[in-house]
């Protein structure tokens, strides 16, 4: 068979719209294989989720552990105490890590422009990545010493406060870190304009650039408190759990992410089916929130209006 | 003639790079002084020496001296210099996130007037000035970045004359304007020599003319002349300024 330029024209063109057709195919397929487990993970939440939110579901906490086919009066429970401690928990972290990584986005945005913002920079990145189990063990073994050395009380190490300072931890560089890009975003002209009236820096960045930035911090903040509220890991070494409800903060208390983990591997069908609502329970917080820090952002260019 | 505001020996540099080059310069009280000059000669950095402005560019150091009212700025808290030396900026830029009467409003408040009347009147005041109350004075709740370019710059004229300051310093305030907006403001800049120092930097030679008593013209961070306006257009002394003027560069 001898080479036939004319021919090997015509069949480059037509191989190409071949290739072109392909990898369409290929891409699109790709987007269904990564969209089947996100799908699978909602259907699956909402229907065993729903099935197991009933009338108590909210209101009643951990039940005797039983299976509703067997046992003719099995009690579904709830998840109240998880709901509760899950609130206290997110808000105490939210308490500590908002103004602290607000204001330390603060200092790497306006006054970071040297070697330490640099620094800190990179470290609220690293901190970012670090496994939020490192987190926890090191929050553990903190207050475990602590209480060895007697400076705290030892049962502080599986409390509410330990809690909410491991998920503070994870918060903060989160907090710093979209603090600091929405910072960025607000025009140096904004700036330039406030210090041109004689106004002090300070107060040109709590009072015009802070506003101007606030739906990026707003956004930064419910990223920060969704994931908090999500995690697992931290909680097992500090939160603890407890089956009652908030005793106090120096108590352990209970999280939704923790029970789904109990719960989820117990023989127990009532428990298992509470894992599930608690399950549906926190996608539907992290929707909601996801809702939530888009309708803030579409709100950037919109703000105005009367602050009289 | 009385100077406002007297440059001596005043150099600044961006990191390394020299941006103006001992400049001696005098500006007088309720006039208007125009500085034009190719891009990049130092028109900017000049004003903005002024206001001591250019210290929010990190690197940039200025030497020399800026008397106002015969005090060195440089001696001064910058903060308070630029109360009393305002700037209006070559692109508009109101707080995004405040209405007319809140911009307008914002110097004296961000500096702890709480007054109600006291702003009230100061707003009205300062829109009146700067020729813009007519325009807007139904609409002080809209932002005033929903106002046009041309209002949007009045705007800023009227932040900056809420502070009340005795020298203006206007960077290219026309530049992103078309030609109806750019003569209202003209013809604000006129009467605010009434009673303000007035100091437009500029690189369309005939705003300079139109609007400046006098005309200092730069060129490579170097003063190169300055005299009354017409003189400057009409009898340079110095043959870079006739090329200048003349269009044979820049």
């Amino acid at each position: 068979m001898t080479f036939h330029p004319m021919r090997f024209l015509i069949d480059r063109d037509a191989r190409r719209r071949l290739k072109d057709r392909l990898a369409q195919v290929a891409t699109f397929l790709c987007v269904v294989i990564a969209l089947i487990p996100l799908g699978s993970i909602l259907v699956t939440a909402v229907a065993r989720g729903a099935a197991a939110i009933g009338p108590g579901f909210f209101t009643d906490s951990l039940p005797p552990p039983c299976n509703p086919d067997v046992t003719p009066n099995c009690p579904t429970g709830g998840i109240a105490n998880a709901i509760q401690g899950t609130l206290i928990l997110v808000a105490l972290a939210a308490g500590i890590s908002l103004p602290v990584g607000v204001l330390a986005g603060v200092y790497v945005s306006e006054y970071g422009a040297n070697r330490i913002g640099r620094s800190v920079r990179f470290f609220t990145d690293v901190m970012t990545n670090i496994p939020s189990i490192v987190i926890g063990i090191f929050v553990y073994t903190l207050f475990l010493e602590l209480g060895v050395l007697g400076w705290v009380d030892r049962g502080l190490v599986f409390s509410a406060t330990t809690g909410a300072i491991a998920l503070s931890t994870i918060m903060i560089p989160i907090v710093a870190r979209t603090s600091e890009e929405a910072l960025k975003l607000v025009p140096v002209a904004v700036r330039e304009a406030a210090l041109a009236l004689g106004v002090p820096k300070y107060r040109t960045i709590l009072r015009v650039v802070l506003s101007t930035a606030r739906s990026g911090l707003v956004t930064g903040a419910l990223l920060a408190i969704a994931r908090a509220a999500g995690e697992t890991a931290p909680l097992i070494m500090t939160a603890f759990g407890n089956p009652f409800g908030f005793q106090g903060l120096d108590q352990p208390v209970e999280a939704m992410p923790r029970i789904i983990f109990v719960y989820g591997i117990t023989p127990f069908p009532n428990w298992q089916a509470l894992a599930w609502g608690a399950a549906l329970v926190l996608v539907l917080i992290s929707l909601l929130i996801s809702i939530a820090s888009r309708l803030v952002l579409r709100s950037r260019f919109s703000i105005g209006g009367v602050h009289r | 003639m009385t100077a406002k505001v007297r440059v001596e020996h005043l150099s600044a540099w961006y990191g390394s790079k020299r941006a103006i080059e001992d400049i001696t310069l005098d500006f007088e009280d309720r006039a208007v002084t125009a500085i034009i000059g190719p891009s990049g000669c130092g028109k900017s950095t000049l004003i903005r020496c002024m206001n001591r402005l250019h210290e929010v560019v990190p690197k940039a150091r200025a030497e020399g001296k800026v008397l106002l009212d015969g005090k060195d700025v440089y001696e001064q808290d910058p903060v308070t210099v630029r109360r009393r030396v305002g700037m209006v900026f070559q692109k508009a830029n109101p707080f995004p996130t405040m209405s007319v009467y809140d911009n307008v409003a914002a110097g004296l408040r961000l500096n702890g007037v709480r007054d109600r009347k006291r702003l009230d009147e100061s707003v009205l005041k300062s829109l009146k000035r700067a020729a813009l109350w007519d325009e807007v004075k139904d609409s002080l709740d809209a932002p005033g970045v929903s106002l046009s370019g041309g209002q949007q710059q009045r705007l800023c004229i009227a932040r900056a004359l809420a502070v009340e300051p005795q020298v203006l310093l206007m960077d290219e305030p026309c530049s992103a304007l078309d030609p109806i907006a750019t003569a209202k403001i003209e013809d604000l800049v006129f009467d605010l020599k009434k009673e303000y120092t007035v100091v437009i930097v500029t690189h369309n030679m005939q705003q300079a003319a139109r609007v400046a008593d006098y005309t200092a013209f730069l060129y490579l961070g170097k003063l190169i002349e300055v005299s009354v306006t017409r003189d400057l257009f009409e009898r340079p002394h110095e043959e870079l300024t006739e090329n200048y003027i003349t269009g044979r560069f820049g």
